[in-house]
């Protein structure tokens, strides 16, 4: 079997008296993309947090290419390839679009530290940036402040910025909320197509679109995994339809 | 040009004018103005390094433009006194050695502050920073060695290569060139990457992150290249005064900083330039009519901060663009 | 060193804490509530100093201006909530500091502008004057004393009302969902000019009850506002336990600090010596300890929970 890029074992997460994450195991497999769904107040966020390291786990382990990921903050998760888009879009708003991916191509180059060299004008920053937002199609829109763009552009420039990291896995927390059909179905077939460059780990409630894209469905209810597995397995399984799927139907 | 370079050149220009103008007609006073201009306009370009692009909100510069002050008073007395500072080593009167030494000492003591209070945000970091120069302050009029309470004199101005630092209008133009090399050094950082990678930390620190860049670390840069600046400003301006007292390191100073980068416009290239002008032109022209200025200059303020949010600079040339 | 000045002193840590508890517990809860940093709270500790002091001199009774300190701070507290204060709340921190720093300029020069730059004195009431015998001999001021007691009534008093009345009810979910609150049909506008006008009262308290130890003046208020900050961002900002208990902690330490320091060092080095280093490093004890606790626990002993 091949290794998994990213494998979480028997995380556990409490607030107070409520078990966010209850002893969830799971992995992430070369070119895959793994869905991650459940009701709201799952736990799906709070998983998502401790992945990328704003939340600390009370115990259990992630590896990320086989290594402990313990300790380590989310800079550091992010310079060795977690990258991670935010269910809230979280982007440099004064910053234009083309700012907003300069930041992470000089973040992947390791070159923040430089005090005197003008960006704007640099176009080891400037051309990879500009092609990252002509991948997502943002190109027409590079100019313009991250503030100023609409709700699924700056969808597009998080996973423009994801992109340009160089990511070895992608954490994407609910891209398509408050996107069109339109730009749900152009940003479904991105996805798709992205799957072969890095394994995707997709919380999303647009189960179109986790229907047509995941290979493998995990399912979180109350902070636990009752079930993982492919689309049909989990459209049939009795215990999902019962305390998810069901309601939903 | 933009509309905002015009009124930066204008800005620079008219700063130069004006004291050589009144030196044409024999009014050193205002040569005195101008160049206290120039040096409060220089201490809040460093803090508008933190302040402005780094969202630092730092209440307690005014640690770092006192100890500028005091290594320059330090220095320059055991320099008059022929006394060593310690372990046989001499003071100094040149204001090169003088600056290099405040800018070191405010670089080294502002990373361990940085790195205490960076661990803070919010409240708590305007805060620690105000304790920490409280702290400095509290030791600066205890400490009997270099005048307490009383401060310190410079008996002679400190010397400068080739120039004859006693005249208002030579020292005007040192001043002068060190606020033009400083806000050269402010627009460098703020195009470069280091300043995108600042300006992120203020504007999302999450996101700094989640690319891989850790924002602690380039705050703290920041912080002390900001209180290094600051620092440079306060030698300049212990040599302006000739003294140097513990009221330099007051927290009313590190609250004027951040006024006057207020008045003049927050992460502006000139915005400490317009707000110094402002505020000494406010203090001059108010303290001339009454005695209770400062209850003007509290009601001015108030009235910017709830009215007037851009500054002078947002009025004379609209809102902040960014690339 | 004696048991008896050991205890004097120790009292005076206690005393200089309960002035601050005083102080902070406004400020923190103006924060806690509001989400508001007062720099003018110090103005409004100068306020009721003033009031106390001038009331007093012209009715000659120190309760009537003790009771007038309390209503003048409140006023006043009242009057910048809702010119100002009111438009801060969602206004960033540099904004709320700039806007009263600014009221600190207008109410200093303005108490300079009705009162001359003279300070006013204010002398301890009749019924308070005397000292108490302490264990091991030795005699404690009875006014200090008084000022213990008071911090204890009103700790009480605060807790009292926050955890067993409507408007501490109310406070509690302002601290916690202003949109809850607004939604409970709570006229939010009033609960905050009454908190604000509370934290101001007490404030003025404390100014009034300091006014008869030290000389009532302009600039009074500055460092006891920065000793409650102090205090507040030791004890966790919003939390009024944290208040008191970082205030007793400051004060304790400070007293202690600048009695014990120098004789302690005094072991190790000539006397002269010592009570310069001594006086000095005192000075700077208290900071030292704050910077020492933020270093471990960025949000405070008693911070809420975020």
């Amino acid at each position: 079997m091949v290794e998994p890029v990213l494998e979480i074992r028997d995380l556990r997460k409490t607030f107070g008296a409520l078990k966010a994450t209850d002893s969830v195991s799971l992995d992430l497999r070369p070119g895959e993309i793994h869905a991650l769904i459940g009701p709201n107040g799952a736990g799906k966020s709070t998983l998502i947090h401790q992945i990328s390291g704003s939340f600390r786990p009370d115990s259990g382990t992630i590896r990320f290419l086989g290594q402990d990921m313990a300790g380590l903050d989310m800079a550091a998760r992010a310079r060795l390839g977690l990258g991670r888009s935010f269910q809230i879009s979280s982007l440099a708003q004064e910053f234009s679009a083309l700012r907003n991916v300069m930041l992470a191509v000089q973040a992947r180059q390791g070159t923040s530290f430089r005090f005197f060299r003008p960006v704007m004008s640099d176009k080891s920053l400037t051309e990879p940036a500009m092609a990252m937002l002509e991948r997502v199609g943002l190109a027409g829109r590079a100019y313009v402040a991250a503030a100023e763009l609409s709700h699924g552009e700056r969808r597009q420039l998080e996973i423009a910025i994801a992109l340009a990291l160089g990511s070895r896995a992608f954490l994407f927390d609910e891209p398509m909320a408050g996107m069109g059909p339109e730009g749900s179905k152009a940003l479904t077939k991105f996805l798709d197509g992205l799957r072969h460059e890095a394994p995707i780990l997709l919380v999303e409630h647009d189960m179109d679109a986790v229907f047509a894209l995941a290979d493998r469905i995990s399912v979180l209810v109350y902070g636990r995994v009752i079930a993982t597995g492919t689309v049909d397995q989990i459209r049939n399984d009795p215990e999902v339809r019962r305390a998810y799927l069901g309601e939903a139907a | 040009m933009s509309r905002e370079t015009i009124v930066n050149i204008l800005l620079a220009l008219l700063l130069l004018a004006v004291p050589l103008g009144a030196s044409a007609m024999g009014e050193p006073f205002y040569i005195t103005l101008a160049t206290r201009i120039a040096i409060l306009a220089l201490a809040a370009v460093g803090l508008n390094i933190a302040l402005g692009l780094g969202g630092l909100v730092s209440f307690g510069h005014a640690a770092f433009f006192g100890l500028g002050g005091y290594a320059a008073g330090i220095l320059a007395t055991h320099a008059f006194d022929g006394v060593p500072l310690f372990a046989g080593i001499p003071g100094t009167a040149s204001m090169p050695i003088i600056w290099l030494v405040a800018v070191v000492v405010c670089g080294l003591i502002a990373l361990p502050i940085g790195a205490i209070s960076l661990r803070t945000t919010g409240v708590y970091f305007i805060m620690i920073t105000l304790a920490f120069a409280q702290m400095i302050y509290y030791f600066a009029v205890s400490w009997p060695a270099y005048g307490g309470e009383d401060g310190l004199s410079i008996y002679v101005r400190n010397e400068f290569p080739g120039v004859n630092t006693t005249q208002p209008l030579s020292y005007f133009l040192i001043c002068y060139a060190v606020l033009m090399a400083a806000l050269g050094l402010f627009w460098l950082l703020r195009g470069s990457r280091f300043g995108a990678a600042l300006q992120a930390a203020r504007q999302n620190a999450t996101r700094l992150a989640a690319v891989g860049i850790t924002p602690f670390n380039v705050r703290l840069i920041a912080f002390a290249v900001s209180a290094m600046v600051t620092g440079l400003a306060g030698a300049l301006f212990a040599d302006l005064n000739k003294f140097v007292s513990p009221s330099m390191l007051s927290w009313h100073m590190s609250g004027e900083l951040i006024v006057l980068i207020i008045l003049g416009g927050k992460g502006r290239l000139f915005g400490p330039v317009a707000g110094a002008m402002l505020y000494v032109l406010i203090e001059y022209a108010l303290g001339g009519i009454t005695e209770r200025w400062q209850f003007f200059l509290g009601l001015i303020l108030l009235g910017v901060v709830l009215f007037a949010r851009g500054g002078l600079l947002g009025l004379l040339a609209g809102k902040v663009r960014h690339g | 060193m004696s048991i008896a000045l050991l205890i004097e002193q120790l009292l005076n840590g206690l005393q200089l804490g309960v002035m601050l508890f005083l102080m902070a517990a406004g400020l923190t809860l103006i924060f806690g509530v509001m989400g508001l940093i007062n720099l003018a709270h110090g103005s409004l500790y100068m306020i009721g100093a003033f009031a106390c002091a001038a009331v007093a001199a012209a009715t000659g009774s120190f309760w009537i201006g003790l009771a007038a300190s309390l209503v003048a701070a409140a006023a006043a507290g009242a009057i910048i909530e809702v010119t100002v204060i009111r438009r801060l709340y969602d206004r960033d921190h540099l904004d709320q500091v700039l806007a009263t720093f600014a009221l600190i300029l207008i109410f200093s020069e303005g108490t300079r502008w009705l009162f001359g730059s003279f300070p006013l004195y204010l002398d301890i009431p009749s019924l308070l004057q005397g000292a108490v015998p302490l264990p091991g001999g030795g005699q404690y001021q009875l006014y200090r004393l008084a000022i213990i007691g008071v911090g204890v009534v009103v700790a009480l008093g605060l807790y009292l009302l926050i955890s067993r009345t409507r408007l501490g009810m109310r406070i509690r979910a302002g601290e916690s969902d202003r949109e809850m609150i607004a939604a409970l049909g709570v006229d939010i506008r009033t609960l905050y000019t009454v908190v604000f006008a509370l934290g101001a009262a007490l404030a003025g308290l404390a100014g009034a009850l300091v006014g008869a130890l030290q000389s009532v003046q302009v600039g009074m208020g500055e460092p006891a506002l920065i000793l409650a900050f102090v205090v507040i961002v030791i004890g966790g900002i919003g939390s009024i336990k944290g208040a008191l208990f970082g205030a007793i902690l400051v004060g304790v330490v400070d007293t202690m600090g600048r009695f014990l320091l120098p004789k302690a060092l005094a072991l190790m080095m000539p006397a002269a010596q010592a009570g310069l280093i001594g006086a000095a490093l005192a000075s700077m004890l208290i900071y030292i300890v704050m910077a020492l606790i933020l270093a471990f626990r960025p949000s405070g002993l008693f911070a809420a929970q975020s």
